[in-house]
């Protein structure tokens, strides 16, 4: 009894230790990654296997059912939320100009090849245009897609 | 265990710092979004370890709360700045919306080298 309880004991401890070097990765990734997509990358790495790994672990620890349904809670809920947070930060961070597009191998969202011609001042990453309206009246008139008044 | 104990909460405190460095450093203010979800999933992370390694399991309903809180921090922070977003030109992207900060001074590098 007591050899399986020390069994049990040694797995939970691995899946607690590689669940806590999964979240060392994500810190390393989210310092040296170049920009927002790649560092999501890196930093849902512990939101999905390493959660799981760790709430296997305690669940293993941890007697008593209450313990284990709470944890399997937390895992599932992990796993229901990290895509949707993940899908709004991606897509804004792409409409917000925050990707590498130097870096991306293929880009299926870019349709046309409306250069990125306004705007290159020092204003910081976050910052609206000083004119949002004639920011885009300039960009139309540019294009060719005025519509004549 | 104390060996065990020692590591995983050195593996944690690390990535928890670095997490802390990119939430002071990141450039845009979707950076530090990633960094604050990745430091609230290292903190249930290192909640979860304590409670593995103590065997107690009075923390474990704090974890629940840990990461909702870290969903609806992420999702309001996203959708907020999507309600700035203004018009889209057809690329997919925003009209008249500066260049990212990183994307400039990683352009910058790469020509001066």
């Amino acid at each position: 009894m007591s050899d399986v309880q020390s069994v049990t004991d040694v797995v939970a401890v691995v899946l607690l230790l590689l669940g806590a070097f999964l979240c060392l990765t994500a810190g390393l990734g989210l310092v040296r990654f170049p920009d927002v997509l790649t560092r999501m990358h890196a930093g849902t790495k512990p939101q999905v296997l390493g959660v799981l790994l760790i709430m296997i672990g305690a669940a293993f620890r941890l007697q008593g059912w209450s313990a284990t349904w709470m944890l399997l809670l937390v895992a599932v809920f992990q796993m229901l939320t990290a895509p949707v947070s993940a899908h709004m930060i991606s897509r804004v961070a792409y409409r917000r100009r925050h990707v590498r597009r130097d870096r991306l191998l293929v880009d299926e969202l870019r349709t046309g090849e409306a250069a990125d011609r306004l705007y290159r001042g020092d204003e910081p990453a976050d910052a609206p245009p000083e004119e949002p309206a004639t920011a885009l009246l300039e960009n139309r008139r540019d294009e060719g897609t005025l519509p004549s008044s | 265990m104390t060996v065990v104990s020692w590591l995983a909460y050195g593996l944690l405190g690390t990535g928890a710092l670095l997490a802390l460095v990119r939430l002071g450093l990141g450039p845009s203010l979707l950076d530090r979004v990633v960094a604050t979800d990745t430091l609230l999933v290292i903190i249930a992370a290192g909640l979860a370890v304590h409670a593995g390694l103590q065997r107690d399991p009075t923390v474990v309903p704090v974890l629940v709360v840990v990461s909702l809180l870290a969903f609806v921090g992420s999702v309001s922070v996203a959708r907020y700045i999507g309600g700035m977003l203004i018009a889209s030109t057809g690329d997919g992207q925003d009209v008249g919306l500066p260049e990212a900060a990183e994307e400039r001074t990683a352009r910058s590098l790469e020509v001066d080298r």
